[in-house]
């Protein structure tokens, strides 16, 4: 059950590129994936993708397909029409490498800017007592396999340069969530952080971000709007705020 | 100097090659050792094979059920490696996992939990008792994640301290290692390209540390991604080490057998252990057919018994579907041969009569997800379609239990699935992220004591080394040839396949040598067009290379072995001969061809026999053997 398709593969480096049109085979099954190695491996041998599992577990094969940013791997050629045109080209948030190939790097270097677990020191390795259902809130955000779709649909860095240097990411609030409910985190301020230092503040909650998630994570109602609810409690409760003076804590809790 | 070649150059103490589990846990160590440390990423950062692991990681914490213990783990090992285990590490392994992941804890991963709060651990093929900690069916992704998340804690510490992030420890992502460079008889350092620009990269350092995984993109089945071409096997026979029993590769019996695209992608054991059943085309539980003698009184008769098992432990013996890897994958190549397999070439794999929807989903979510999104099955209702696929290489680079310093080049380390021993001719499921943890970590002490006792005189990489190293790089763009990588590489993977598979004989595996000769001679004239950077065609040409080397030392360890033992079954000896459980296979390579020699592997010392009875010894041993220790 093999047919035509025809795609419009977008080619080209850091200086220069266009859309290609090619015509290739493909199978009943496949994945867009499939579909552009089929491309590589019998008409452009040097075509730059990125992938790695082929199962939607490392985030790797992160593009955008007619527009949408999509995981090549988890998107099945049924799903587009027979006559249909597939486009593919690099994610757009990001500059590009060659081909569908982006430079990245921005989520790494943002990584670097989130404070890590704080391990409680009394506790030795072996000691630690946790819930599971206390765990799971901090896990559904640890599915996260970094695909960075959420990043390159965010409307306040897709098209705005200028923001990224202020601006962490719907991957790094759930990081930041995720470590601010994790049950052992000695850390105190983390959403207060998350406001002042990496832009959660200028998130206004479009939900872009959880509809691209291919781990289905509820980025915005489990992650980014408990935390500016929290953020807002604190910061507009004066009993709260004398609180926090008076016993001279590091944040909030 | 080497005026018309141009590279960048980097010195550190350390240099890792793969950041995968193994990788990451070596470079924390010698990081914390007080070296200067570069992890090199054949991928982006956080993105190796070990994120594919499902299951959990096997460690002996007894959480669960408080009659496990290190000797229980270890003697699961060497029955699961039918006893042709390194006995050293698999001691050391059985008894270093708990604490490797407790530390984890500390590193901020989070694993599921019992009732009163520790670590749960499920249940696996071969494993006695519940011991795998795990995430769901992500274990691997939270393993790497968590240690992909402590580099980034010490760089941060370091910024803070030295007022440099990478002052210590940097990651180099996309950066493909071609070769170990040597200086006399010892490591100088290893020399690569980036992919990103294209451009060479020199890597000047006294130690090295293998962790580059496995070789699965061999064959043409695989749960394996692009990067498992046997990369760190290549490098270290290059360099003039040797692996070590390469004839034994697992084939995990759930790989997912449709669609087409998809053939191959792994299905996790956790499925069996929470309950799935396998079935025949007649709907038999088929698996009670296939208990191999040594195992007879390890497994429940019947299903009545398997099915009380999940209840009640203590009291009944384990469902057959939870034999080792090696035993299953047999069974469903049989029952497929005979016809009773389903109409896609699988048999059926069925948790949804087990539990209920909800809990599957808990459970397994990423097999829900995968076999919804990918074949339109709906695993809480229906059954999955499964047959076998390559998933992990057994053999690797021979190594020093202790130290993971591999065997006869100083200066060069090797850690996780492309060091070889651990599990002897089948590992167990869960081994093997435990096993990156345990040895990734002793590789990375290993190294930082290497470094320091022969810090008074730095290896130094001479030109000759860097040409020849850059010569090699560039063949895929000098040749006059015209042979198509891509082509080649699947005429590779058939031949492995068919050839050099889960049932193998003498007249396959000559003709597999044949075959791959000619494949070797043609890809001698892969020509890469474009330039070198990003460039998968490029890249595929040296990886086939590294292919190759695996392949033949497969081929021709395989060849070697006159009996049928775990990972490697020959049709034409199909028993199990305890006169060849004391012989391990050293691939060498000789330039030209892939050398084979037989080895003596150590008997177990005294205070090791005795976590065994003997009559279950006698299966194994000579009678020779055993009297020698005087039993």
């Amino acid at each position: 059950m093999s047919r035509k398709v025809n795609l419009r593969i977008w080619r080209g480096d850091a200086k220069e590129g266009k859309l290609e049109d090619v015509s290739v085979e493909a199978n009943e099954g496949e994945v867009v994936l499939d579909v552009i190695h089929r491309v590589q491996g019998t008409q452009m041998p040097d075509l730059a993708v990125r992938w790695n599992c082929k199962a939607g577990k490392c985030g790797s094969c992160s593009v955008e397909i007619n527009g949408k940013p999509r995981l090549a791997c988890m998107t099945r050629m049924n799903t587009f029409a027979d006559d249909e045109t597939i486009t593919v080209t690099p994610l757009r948030a990001f500059p590009v490498i060659r081909d569908l190939v982006a430079d990245v790097s921005f989520n790494y270097r943002k990584a670097m800017e989130v404070p890590s677990f704080a391990p409680p020191e009394d506790l030795k390795p072996g000691e630690y007592r946790m819930a599971q259902v206390d765990v799971e809130r901090s896990q559904e955000f640890r599915k996260c396999i970094e695909c960075f779709l959420c990043q390159d649909t965010c409307h306040v860095i897709r098209d705005h340069e200028e923001n990224k240097r202020s601006f962490a990411g719907p991957r790094f609030f759930i990081r930041i969530a995720e470590l601010d409910m994790h049950p052992l985190d000695r850390l105190r301020n983390r959403k207060q952080k998350a406001q002042e230092e990496h832009g959660l503040g200028m998130c206004n909650i479009t939900k872009c971000c959880t509809e691209v998630c291919p781990e289905h994570i509820q980025i915005t109602d489990n992650a980014i709007i408990p935390m500016k609810e929290r953020v807002v409690d604190v910061k507009y409760d004066p009993i709260q705020w004398l609180g926090s003076r008076i016993r001279k804590r590091e944040g909030i809790s | 100097m080497n005026n018309d070649i141009k590279f960048s150059r980097y010195n550190f103490d350390v240099v890792v090659i793969g950041a995968g589990g193994a990788g990451l846990r070596a470079a924390v160590e010698a990081r914390q050792a007080g070296l200067r440390v570069a992890i090199i990423c054949k991928s982006l950062f956080g993105k190796a094979h070990t994120v594919m692991a499902e299951g959990g990681a096997a460690a002996a914490m007894g959480n669960v059920n408080d009659n496990d213990g290190w000797e229980v783990h270890f003697r699961d090992t060497m029955r699961g490696g039918k006893f042709l285990n390194n006995w050293r590490m698999a001691e050391l392994h059985a008894k270093e996992s708990p604490d490797r992941i407790w530390e984890l804890e500390t590193w901020g991963a989070l694993f599921d939990r019992t009732k009163d709060g520790r670590i749960s651990q499920r249940n696996f093929g071969g494993h006695e008792y519940p011991r795998l900690a795990h995430v769901g069916d992500r274990t691997g992704l939270e393993l790497i994640r968590t240690m992909q998340q402590k580099i980034v804690a010490m760089q941060q510490a370091d910024a803070k301290e030295h007022g440099d992030a990478e002052k210590y420890l940097k990651v180099f992502a996309e950066l493909t290692v071609t070769e170990i460079l040597k200086d006399g008889e010892k490591v100088s350092g290893c020399y690569g390209y980036w992919r990103e620009s294209g451009d060479e990269v020199l890597f000047e350092a006294p130690a090295v540390v293998l962790a580059t995984g496995g070789i699965g993109k061999s064959f043409k089945i695989t749960s394996n991604s692009w990067e498992g071409t046997g990369d760190g096997h290549a490098l270290a026979l290059r360099a003039g080490s040797a692996l070590v029993d390469m004839e034994f590769v697992q084939f995990h019996p759930t790989g997912m057998v449709w669609p087409p695209s998809v053939r191959g992608i792994l299905v996790t054991e956790s499925v069996r252990g929470d309950g799935g059943v396998l079935t025949n085309s007649e709907g038999k539980r088929f698996m009670f057919n296939y208990i191999p003698e040594v195992f007879k009184d390890k497994y429940a008769e019947n299903e009545a018994e398997a099915d009380r098992w999940y209840e009640d432990q203590n009291n009944n013996r384990r469902p057959p579907e939870l034999l080792p890897r090696d035993e299953v994958a047999r069974a469903i190549n049989s029952e497929v041969k005979a016809g009773r397999g389903s109409p896609r070439g699988g048999v059926y794999l069925d948790v949804s009569k087990r539990l209920p929807a909800d809990e599957i989903k808990r459970r397994l979510p990423s097999m829900w997800h995968q076999f919804k999104e990918l074949a339109d099955v709906d695993i809480t209702e229906q059954p999955m379609e499964v047959g076998p696929t390559c998933h992990y290489v057994m053999g690797g680079v021979k190594v020093d239990p202790d130290t993971a310093a591999a065997y006869e080049v100083p200066g060069l380390f090797a850690a996780g699935e492309v060091a070889g021993g651990m599990h002897g001719s089948n590992r167990l499921g869960g081994n093997s992220l435990s096993d990156l943890l345990v040895f990734g970590r002793r590789a990375g002490v290993g190294a930082a004591e290497y470094v320091r006792k022969h810090s008074s005189i730095r290896p130094s990489v001479s030109d000759k080394e860097i040409a020849r190293a850059h010569n090699h790089l560039n063949e895929p763009f000098t040749r006059n040839g015209s042979e198509n990588p891509y082509a080649l590489h699947d005429e590779l993977q058939n031949v492995t396949q068919d050839l050099v598979g889960i049932i193998r004989n003498e007249r396959e595996l000559s003709t597999a040598l044949v075959r791959l000769d000619s494949i070797r001679n043609r890809a001698a004239q892969v020509k890469a067009s474009g330039g070198r950077a990003f460039n998968p065609g490029f890249h595929l040409a040296l990886d086939l290379e590294n292919m190759l080397l695996v392949s033949e030392s497969i081929a021709r360890s395989a060849l070697a072995r006159k009996e049928s033992r775990g990972g490697h079954t020959r049709d034409d000896f199909p028993k199990m001969d305890p006169n060849w459980r004391h012989t391990n296979h050293l691939s060498k390579w000789s330039g030209s061809q892939i050398e084979v020699e037989a080895d003596k592997s150590e008997m177990l010392p005294s205070e090791l026999i005795e976590v065994f009875e003997m009559d279950e010894l006698k299966k194994y041993y000579t009678e020779a053997e055993l009297a020698k220790d005087g039993n």
